[in-house]
């Protein structure tokens, strides 16, 4: 009986913070869908969330409101997104190279700054779980299992659940969602229709960038209520590969973003639960399964013609 | 006269005239338009003919505001107009079929048509509004396309109509058509000419590029000849001939007929039995080809593109994997053997994609002359080139096969597409082969360079060598070959006589229709 317990408590922590954890994930690789789907590769997504990450902590700690931290990361992912538009999309670099230089400059600014601006670790008070209480006693965060799981989460997490279907709407079922799947296949043909391609390209990835900034922000300000060096630690270039995974498509992403959570929630309970499974392997899947799944042939094929191209006119 | 009269079955106004004076638009280094002026009226197609570097396609592409010239105006209906961007010359009615297809694969005919376009319900989309438009413009012009289809399931003659759509949804009063039949079929070009006549009848204006001589004097009113930028003629067609308007454009005559005289025929060199092959994707690409050449002989290959030209002549070089049958050059079995062994089995290939496949467009001349043969004697000695005989090699050829370079070092990217096919045809040609593969020998070649090309091979025939054609020009691989094969999804659909068969009989068989002869 008191092992059922045990198990059931367990599992229930596994899915809470597999919950918890897809709110980085989701932010930063539905953002990076829709710079992909438009045609630029954003590697510096990682760059980016840690700026956005320090500058969203940073404004808590100096204010003590979330909201202007979650509107700090938002602006500074803009501007990241800005300089990331014209190196790819005005001077025509080679995405992949510039991309790793956005990651480099966002790691080594984020670091710099933290220690000439804060020094120490510190933790602020950031956006709380809503816990949804009818009064001051009855919350839904109570009710058994179901509680846990879906009522108890910060609004960052529940943003970052509501982007999806939302992405969804904007890509398939708009005007401009059709410009930016038609900029990411064929760019001459959007020229050729007088769509401006670069305007649209430019949007895309400075949105996706404030994206990446406000998932590093629901790292420092929601989950966790600290800012450290490097904290994102991955995070970004595996939203880079979840949209790969995820075939360029939010509702894949998601799959692809609960699964990755799902495992890496899964081994921060087997580090907790000492199982005889080395920490390092445990570690270790999420990744690995990121690698599988890339693998998969059938994936390719759904890329964007365009990706990684940039437009010029009239090369023929 | 009622004003409808002046409105066109899309219910939107005509352009009366169209008219561009002393247009100049420099590139570094070339003069691609010189002083050129051009005109087209409301119910009239004009055709704008030339070569390739001509300036056709600038020409018209700053009619339709993808480039801005250094000089010239534009003046619709008698009143001169800025035309900075396609939104412009959109807005002014003037619309562009491209000879790419400006199409996005992944996207819906509707989808297609809609991109760009505002709304009734920003910011959702209007598909439903956009299908009801679509389907409505299709019947007034007898143009058959459905709005749900997704682009990539089209076949390209549906993609055709989908741009002609695409132009008048955006209320296109004067079209350019950019070599518009370039990948069809002689029955849908056919079909593609008749809905522009009706389209010039019902008042449109049309320009009509092409360098195809029998398609200006089957569809136009008037012909305008480019040559090097500048506007060299212009005429009524039914005041001109064939001989005539080649001589125009070239700035020389011409000899258009090819005089295949009689050879006698030898044994068999190239043998394909039985080929089957599938692509990466796992489609089969080739289907039991049986196939002989023989020595002597020119044996064409004609069909729509994509229907196993390429594949049929890489496996012959030995860069397609067959999955069955077998391949024999000069009666040896190559099957499956790499392209070094295709080539000392005595085969030439001449690949279609000649900047991609066919030299290194960063080497010199010299070294592109070398490709397969630099690492053996008389070109190297041991592991050194031997570069004076490279040199005197290099000099030889381009004397031989008339190949206009400034000089052996050049940069092969500096070529013009007609001198770096002859450089590939001199290449392949002076390693003495026994079966040549050419493949689109003439694609985007001018006149010139293609009347010495064919002279080549002919010359190649009647020494003896067994060459396999492969052209999607129908009038290219009738005049050349003795046989002709035709393609359709991979499968042959029969060999015939090609002084026996009809334009129309391959046609039909081009489309899948098996031999009749």
């Amino acid at each position: 009986m008191n092992d059922q317990l045990t198990l059931m408590t367990i599992v229930l922590g596994i899915i809470h913070s597999g919950i918890r954890l897809a709110t980085p994930y989701l932010y930063a690789a539905i953002g990076e869908t829709f710079s992909q789907r438009s045609g630029v590769l954003n590697l510096g997504v990682e760059g980016v969330m840690l700026m956005g990450s320090f500058f969203g902590f940073y404004a808590v700690y100096q204010t003590g409101n979330p909201w202007l931290g979650l509107l700090a990361a938002l602006v500074v992912g803009l501007l990241m997104g800005l300089i990331m538009g014209v190196v790819s999309i005005t001077l025509k670099a080679e995405q992949g190279i510039s991309g790793i230089g956005m990651y480099m400059f966002g790691l080594g600014l984020s670091s710099l700054l933290f220690k000439t601006m804060v020094g120490s670790v510190e933790g602020v008070e950031g956006f709380s779980e809503l816990r949804f209480c009818v009064t001051d006693t009855l919350c839904l965060a109570d009710v058994p299992i179901l509680g846990d799981i879906f009522f108890n989460h910060s609004i960052v997490t529940y943003g970052a659940f509501a982007l999806v279907p939302l992405a969804w709407w904007i890509l398939n079922k708009t005007t401009w969602g059709l410009k930016v799947r038609a900029a990411g296949q064929n760019p001459e043909a959007v020229d050729s229709l007088g769509v401006n391609v670069d305007a649209v390209r430019y949007v895309s990835v400075m949105v996706g960038s404030a994206l990446a900034g406000v998932a590093g922000a629901s790292l420092s300000i929601s989950l966790l209520g600290i800012f450290q060096e490097n904290m994102t630690n991955g995070m970004g270039f595996t939203a880079v590969a979840l949209v790969y995974f995820g075939s360029w498509r939010p509702y894949g992403v998601l799959v692809g973003a609960l699964l990755f959570s799902g495992v890496n929630a899964l081994q921060l309970w087997v580090q907790v639960l000492k199982l005889n499974i080395p920490s390092d392997v445990a570690v270790m899947l999420p990744y690995l399964l990121t690698i599988v799944a890339l693998a998969l042939p059938f994936r390719r094929s759904m890329q964007p013609a365009a990706l990684t191209k940039p437009f010029e006119r009239g090369e023929n | 006269m009622t004003p409808d009269a002046k409105l066109l079955p899309s219910g939107l106004p005509r352009i009366e005239s169209m008219e561009m004076r002393g247009i100049v638009k420099k590139f570094p280094g070339v003069l691609a338009c010189d002083h050129v002026n051009f005109d087209v009226k409301a119910g009239e197609i004009h055709a704008l003919l030339g070569e390739n570097g001509a300036g056709k396609s600038t020409l018209m592409k700053i009619l339709y505001g993808l480039y801005h010239p250094e000089e010239g105006e534009i003046i619709l209906n008698g009143l001169p107009v800025e035309i900075n961007s396609p939104t412009d010359s959109l807005n002014h009615g003037i619309g562009m079929i491209h000879q790419h297809f400006m199409l996005v694969d992944t996207l819906t005919v509707a989808e297609n048509v809609a991109l760009g376009l505002k709304s009734t319900r920003e910011p959702r989309m209007d598909l439903d509004v956009v299908s009801a438009r679509i389907r409505e413009l299709a019947v007034k012009y007898g143009l058959k396309v459905d709005p749900n289809a997704l682009v990539s399931k089209l076949a390209v003659g549906e993609r055709q109509r989908v741009e002609i759509v695409k132009a008048l949804y955006r209320g296109a009063a004067l079209l350019v058509l950019d070599e518009p039949t370039a990948v069809l079929t002689p029955q849908e070009v056919e079909e593609l000419f008749h809905i522009f006549r009706q389209m010039a009848a019902d008042g449109h204006a049309l320009i009509f590029i092409s360098h195809k001589l029998d398609e200006i004097f089957a569809l136009t009113d008037r012909v305008t000849v480019l040559r090097d930028g500048k506007a060299v003629g212009s005429t009524l067609t039914s005041q001109i001939n064939k001989a005539g308007l080649a001589a125009m454009m070239v700035g020389r005559e011409v000899s258009l007929s090819r005089e295949r005289p009689d050879v006698t025929v030898g044994k068999v060199r190239l043998s394909l039995k039985g080929i089957n092959a599938f692509n990466a994707d796992g489609q089969q690409i080739l289907k039991e080809i049986n196939l002989e050449v023989r020595s002597g002989e020119i044996v064409g290959v004609a069909g729509i593109s994509g229907n196993g030209q390429r594949p049929l002549a890489e496996t012959v070089a030995g860069l397609q994997p067959v999955a069955s049958g077998t391949v024999e050059l000069d009666g040896q079995l190559v099957t499956g053997l790499p392209p070094a062994r295709m080539f000392k089995a005595g085969l030439s290939y001449i690949p279609e994609e000649r900047m991609h496949d066919g030299v290194v467009k960063d080497f010199s001349v010299a070294e592109n002359l070398i490709l397969q043969d630099h690492i053996h004697a008389p070109f190297s000695k041991g592991i050194f080139l031997d570069f004076k005989f490279i040199a005197k090699h290099a000099q030889r050829l381009i004397q031989a096969f008339n190949v206009k370079t400034p000089s052996r070092e050049t940069l092969v990217k500096n070529l013009s597409g007609g001198n770096i096919q002859k450089l590939i045809l001199a290449r392949e040609l002076a390693r003495g082969p026994r079966v040549l593969i050419a493949a689109q020998p003439t694609r985007g070649v001018d006149i010139g360079a293609t009347e010495y090309i064919h002279a080549q091979l002919l010359k190649g025939r009647a020494e003896g060598l067994a060459t396999l054609l492969i052209s999607e020009d129908l009038d290219e691989v009738k005049a050349m070959s003795d046989r002709i094969a035709v393609l359709f999804e991979g499968r042959i659909m029969g060999i015939v006589t090609s002084d026996e068969v009809s334009t129309e009989q391959l046609g039909l068989m081009m489309a899948g229709e098996a031999a009749a002869v």
